[in-house]
């Protein structure tokens, strides 16, 4: 067995480049939208503006500018799947389509998906869309086609400024651990991971580092499993169960009851 | 959190629409028609049984179309199979943790036992010329059994689409785990609602109508109070609702539940026959309730 792979992914050093982006459409021939045609968002540089079915990769552009836009800067995040190790997805697909692999991440496989899209709700990062050209729900796969074959994801390789790393997540870890603390030694006293420990839906496989709060850059700040509601959920249905029941039985008996005191003809 | 009340916020929407909508009302209909006629059948008497009857017709056609919407509404139709079989390996598909999957099953199990109901009513009724069937129906043993288990089975299609929403990340559905009770009891009261109406037209006008329609008196207020924990329950979720869809549910909240019980309570007090008006508000009202709760959490 491989050890768990993912990606690290410091936000700090990300120029906003969209080869990442490009990378990932190229390898995995996801198609344009709007037929090829280019549609600006027409309030940002952001034009992805999500991940979805046919953008796995997505350059999140958070725009933070003073009210007289005299200063002003950007926050660039290069979001993807977290290939959680708890995966949201992969816990409520009532197909087997979501597989955990060898390399410890999360895999929509497309022949099997029937497109019911309960992986879609269930995600708490909203990653996961319906590709129109499949109708299967897709995502990121961490380029497993690549990773079988020994290279790294094509948008890692594609980097130029290594925003994106690519590795075992142990080494990941050492790593993200040394830049915080570089970051905070010069001064970036906000930098702090987000997901590289086990707290957090037992550890992303994709983690990052940020310098502003999770909700800034769109991510959730406690994202839950939806199997916490399971057994709450299913208590209060079975409470409406038995009290369904019982106003039926009661009432069909009561009425028998009743016409049984009556003397009969 | 900046500017929004759950961390469900940041999930993406399902676009589960009127296909689901209509499923989860249809769905609702089919497993409280059979859970009230088998009740009917086990506990009331035999001059009840054409009122069962009604219930069974209701079921099956119900199931029918239930399964269809659902096969249609996947981005993969002719792919509706892989919810039973795992298509790699052929080996059975379950998964006791997602509602989703248990729910196929119980929906495919409850589809048999509504099927062989059906066909026993209308031997019955003498619409099919075959008395064997007649076993398929209480007080046989085979009957009994069918209507224990049917009864059990369509309870938990009328409540699973509650707990199918409350296990996701969206918001609204999963920040309340009240959404099965609310479902099932919504689905008691629709059912009972339209067996009144049936029976009405029909003119199968036996004490088991009145009980029904006592009955769903009961459970309206039930509804009532089960929407208002809903609420509470929210929380400042409740902002959601601050729009079109939080008008709608007023709408149901008020014509479509206080409206049929203080119509109900009229005819008691002044002995008039108002059957119909307030069960066609209480269906109205049921299927409305189910697009609001669709619809509303997937235009956060």
């Amino acid at each position: 067995m491989p050890e768990p792979m993912g990606f690290y992914t410091d936000t700090t050093v990300c120029i906003g480049c969209k080869a990442c982006e490009v990378a990932c459409k190229e390898w995995n021939q996801l198609p344009s939208t709007n037929g090829g045609v280019n549609t600006l968002s027409g309030d940002s540089y952001d034009n992805t503006r999500r991940l979805d079915g046919i953008h796995w990769r997505h350059v999140k552009f958070v725009e933070q500018f003073a009210e007289d836009r005299k200063d002003g800067r950007w926050l660039l995040m290069s979001d993807v799947c977290k290939h959680c190790v708890h995966a949201a997805c992969l816990e409520v697909c009532p197909t087997g389509a979501i597989i955990r692999t060898e390399f410890d991440t999360v895999v929509i496989q497309s022949d099997a998906c029937n497109g019911c899209r309960d992986c879609i709700a269930a995600c708490p990062f909203g990653v996961i869309d319906i590709n129109p050209v499949s109708n299967t729900a897709q995502k990121c796969t961490l380029c497993y086609d690549r990773l079988q074959g020994g290279m790294e994801p094509a948008c890692s390789k594609a980097c130029p400024t290594k925003s994106i790393q690519f590795g075992t997540i142990r080494e990941l870890r050492q790593r993200a651990e040394t830049r915080v603390e570089q970051l905070h030694r010069t001064g970036e006293s906000r930098a702090y991971l987000y997901g590289a420990d086990e707290k957090m839906l037992g550890g992303l496989n994709s983690f990052y580092l940020l310098v502003d709060q999770p909700e800034v850059y769109g991510l959730p700040p406690d994202p839950k499993m939806p199997t916490r509601n399971l057994i709450p959920a299913s208590i209060s249905a079975v409470l409406g169960a038995i009290v369904v029941g019982l106003a039926g039985i009661f009432n069909f008996r009561n009425r028998g009851a009743k016409e049984d005191r009556e003397p009969r003809p | 959190m900046t500017g929004v009340p759950s961390s469900t916020w940041f999930s993406a929407t399902p676009h589960w629409g009127w296909f689901i909508a209509v499923y989860f009302f249809m769905g609702g209909l089919a497993g409280g028609s059979y859970f009230l006629s088998a009740l009917i059948d086990l506990f009331g008497r035999r001059e009840d049984r054409p009122v069962a009857h009604l219930g069974y017709y209701v079921a099956f056609p119900c199931l029918a179309v239930s399964g269809l919407l659902l096969a249609i509404d996947l981005g993969r139709p002719l792919r509706a199979w892989h919810m039973f079989i795992q298509s790699n390996t052929y080996r059975l598909m379950f998964k006791s943790w997602s509602p989703m999957s248990i729910g196929s099953w119980a929906l495919a199990t409850l589809g048999l036992f509504a099927f062989l109901s059906f066909l026993a009513a209308l031997a019955e009724d003498g619409r099919i010329r075959w008395s064997g069937l007649r076993t398929l129906r209480a007080p046989a043993a085979a009957g009994r059994i069918i209507a224990v288990l049917g009864g059990l089975f369509g309870l938990y299609v009328a409540g699973y689409t509650g707990v199918l929403l409350a296990v996701t990340n969206r918001p609204i559905w999963s920040d309340t785990p009240l959404l099965g009770l609310l479902f099932i009891v919504s689905a008691a009261s629709t059912s009972a609602a339209l067996m009144i109406l049936l029976a009405h037209r029909s003119g199968r006008t036996t004490p088991a109508v009145a009980a029904l329609h006592r009955m769903d008196d009961w459970v309206i207020a039930v509804e009532l109070l089960v929407l208002i924990a809903v609420m509470i329950s929210l929380g400042p979720v409740l902002s959601a609702w601050l729009n079109v869809w939080g008008i709608l549910l007023a709408i149901v909240i008020v014509l479509g539940m206080i409206a049929p019980l203080v119509l109900s309570w009229r005819a008691r007090r002044f002995h008039q026959v108002t059957l119909v008006t307030p069960a066609l508000l209480i269906l109205v009202g049921g299927f409305l309730l189910r697009v609001v709760i669709v619809f509303s959490a997937q235009s956060v």
